[in-house]
Formats: structure tokens, C-alpha cells, sequence
């Protein structure tokens, strides 16, 4: 469980140990090896260790020749060597030794189990977080793929946009001819009406000089003999119509 | 079952067999590049083994100090060899 408390404080030592952070197995080289190392792997299962200090490979390598107790013979066999050697001396030290040893055992097993667990849940949060942050890229990704796609959609729709802009230059092109069409039409009919308006006039006078003309003679012909004559003949003329009309009324 | 022929300087210790040892220990590489090199592949192992693990326990530190407990007798043993109580044993 001290692992663990390594693994938490390695972030700030990374100049020791080869794999950095707890979290990051940089020992599986981040992708720069084959892909086959991705998704990242778990951590592996600890190395056994019975008794705290012998690794139980010792165990397995003594089993076939020994059986189960043959380690556990050995080491008596070996303990009791040493102290009837006296290769092991007891002196104050020993008595020292004896009490380290109960502290740290008592220690451990009391406070193991708790420290464990705490140190288990920091290990997890900061998987969890980087775990987000995974996954927020991860996010981010599946909608850069989705405005992608949607672009790739609105590709599609650009052939009609330009069929539509065609048609609009086009009505352009298309009113703004009729319009010079109709432009130029009224401008020529009005120059064609000038000249039809000043062909009238130039009849209506030469018609009406012609008269006035005429008039002018005829009035200038008239002498004053054959005006007496006229003048005379039209009075006869009013008599014989005024005796005629009493003629009627009395009839 | 006969794999294929691994030459013997580059098995594991464990896996080699008595009579080759002379030849196994004679292969090493004994430049300080290979032995610091050997050094730290052995540290590794360790820190693979029981340290960056998922679930470790106090094993992975408490060797360290047991080692460091013994090597330190071992080197003070000619000062602690006057504590004996008996002369002759």
C-alpha cells in the first residue's frame, strides 16, 4: 500500500523513477511503439510477497524438493545457525530491532487498510479526470466529424444555389434588355411622330394660305357694281319669299 | 520440449543450468555501460513488480528496508563481532 504512496508523490519525482507518474505507464512508451499498445493497458497484478519480506517466487522454487513447510524449516534451520554461531550477535540492538519491528507491524496492520483506500481513491480521481479529458476530446472529435459530414451535405445543395443565382443574372440580363427595347422604340416613334406632326402642319398651312388666299381674291374681286347688283337681287329675292310665305299663311 | 536454440549468455539466470554458468558469467557484458545498464534493468524489474502496480502492498518497500536492514549488519558485523558473549563457538 505504500505503492500507492508512491505512485502519488512520483508525479513530483520524475528525475528517479523511470515510469513518472503512477498513472502514465510511460513504460509502455506512448505511442511510439506498435498500435496494438492502444487502448492503454491495466496495471499488472503485484508481485506476492509472503510475510512482507520474501517474495513467494521462493516459495514456488523450494515446493517440488521441500513441499510447503520447506522454507518456512529452512528458515528456522538458518535462524538457529546464526545465533549458535553467533553470526547473529544480540547485544542492545537486538532489543532495539524487536521493538522497530513490532511498531511497524502494529502500524501497518492498523492503519494499512485506511491509507490503502485513500490512496486507492486518488489514484482514481486523477484517472477519472484524465479519463474527461479523454473524453472530452474524444467529444469534440465526433462533432468536428458531424460539421464535417454536415458540410459535405451542404456541397450537395451548391449546384442548385448556382442555378438559382444563374436564373436571377439571367432575369436581369433579360429585363434590362427589354427595357433598352423599349427605350429605344419610344425614342424612334417619337422622332417618327415629329416628322408625321410636321408633315400635318405643313399641309394645314399651305391648306389654309390657299384659302385665305382664295378669300382674299374673291373678296378683292368683287366690285362695287356687282355688289350693288347682289344686293339687289337678294332683296327682290327676300320679296318674292316674303310674298310667298303670305300667300301660305292666308291659304 | 526443445524450443528453438537460444544461445546461453542470453538466457536467464534461472534458467541456466549449473554447468553453464562459467560460460554465462564469461558472456556478460562487463563494460560500465552494460553494468550500469544491468543496474537499472534490475531496478526496473523491481519497481515493474511491486511498485507500479494496481493494488501493491507494504511488501514492495519492506524488502527494500529488510535488505537494507541486513546489508547494514553485514557491513558493521566486524564492529558488532566484540558484543559476543562467547568466545568460541
Amino acid at each position: 500500500m505504500l505503492s500507492r504512496v508512491i505512485a502519488v508523490s512520483a508525479s513530483g519525482l520524475k528525475s528517479t523513477a523511470p515510469l513518472g507518474a503512477g498513472l502514465i505507464q510511460a513504460s509502455r512508451s506512448l505511442h511510439t511503439s506498435s498500435p496494438s499498445l492502444a487502448p492503454v493497458p491495466p496495471l499488472p497484478e503485484a508481485g506476492k510477497v509472503r510475510h512482507g519480506i520474501v517474495p513467494e517466487e521462493f516459495f514456488q522454487l523450494l515446493y517440488p524438493k521441500t513441499g510447503a513447510t520447506g522454507p518456512y524449516m529452512l528458515g528456522t534451520g538458518l535462524s538457529v545457525w546464526l545465533l549458535s554461531k553467533e553470526l547473529y550477535v544480540i547485544n542492545h540492538e537486538t532489543v532495539a530491532a524487536l521493538t522497530v519491528g513490532t511498531v511497524f507491524v502494529l502500524a501497518v496492520k492498523k492503519f494499512g487498510p485506511s491509507f490503502a483506500s485513500a490512496m486507492d481513491k486518488m489514484e482514481e480521481e486523477k484517472a477519472a479526470w484524465i479519463e474527461d479529458v479523454k473524453d472530452q476530446a474524444m467529444a469534440c472529435y465526433v462533432d468536428a466529424i458531424e460539421e464535417e459530414k454536415k458540410e459535405q451535405w451542404r456541397v450537395e445543395g451548391r449546384s442548385m444555389l448556382f442555378d438559382a443565382k444563374r436564373n436571377n443574372v439571367s432575369m436581369l440580363l433579360e429585363t434590362n434588355y427589354r427595357e433598352r427595347l423599349h427605350h429605344a422604340n419610344h425614342e424612334v416613334k417619337r422622332r417618327l411622330d415629329y416628322q408625321l406632326a410636321l408633315q400635318h402642319l405643313k399641309v394645314r398651312m399651305e391648306k389654309e394660305h390657299m384659302v385665305n388666299w382664295v378669300e382674299k381674291n374673291v373678296v378683292g374681286s368683287i366690285t362695287a357694281q356687282q355688289e350693288k347688283e347682289s344686293i339687289a337681287k337678294c332683296i327682290s329675292d327676300l320679296n318674292v319669299l316674303a310674298k310667298n310665305i303670305q300667300a301660305k299663311a292666308t291659304a | 520440449m526443445a524450443d528453438r536454440a537460444v544461445p546461453v549468455v542470453e538466457k536467464r539466470l534461472m534458467e541456466v543450468k549449473l554447468g553453464e554458468i562459467g560460460t554465462w558469467v564469461g558472456g556478460r557484458d562487463f563494460t560500465p555501460n552494460g553494468m550500469i545498464s544491468s543496474v537499472r534493468k534490475g531496478y526496473e524489474r523491481y519497481l515493474n513488480k511491486y511498485i507500479h502496480v494496481k493494488k501493491g502492498g507494504i511488501g514492495g518497500l519492506s524488502m527494500v528496508l529488510a535488505g537494507y536492514v541486513v546489508l547494514s549488519y553485514v557491513w558493521s558485523f566486524d564492529h558488532i563481532k566484540h558484543d559476543r558473549m562467547r568466545k568460541y563457538h
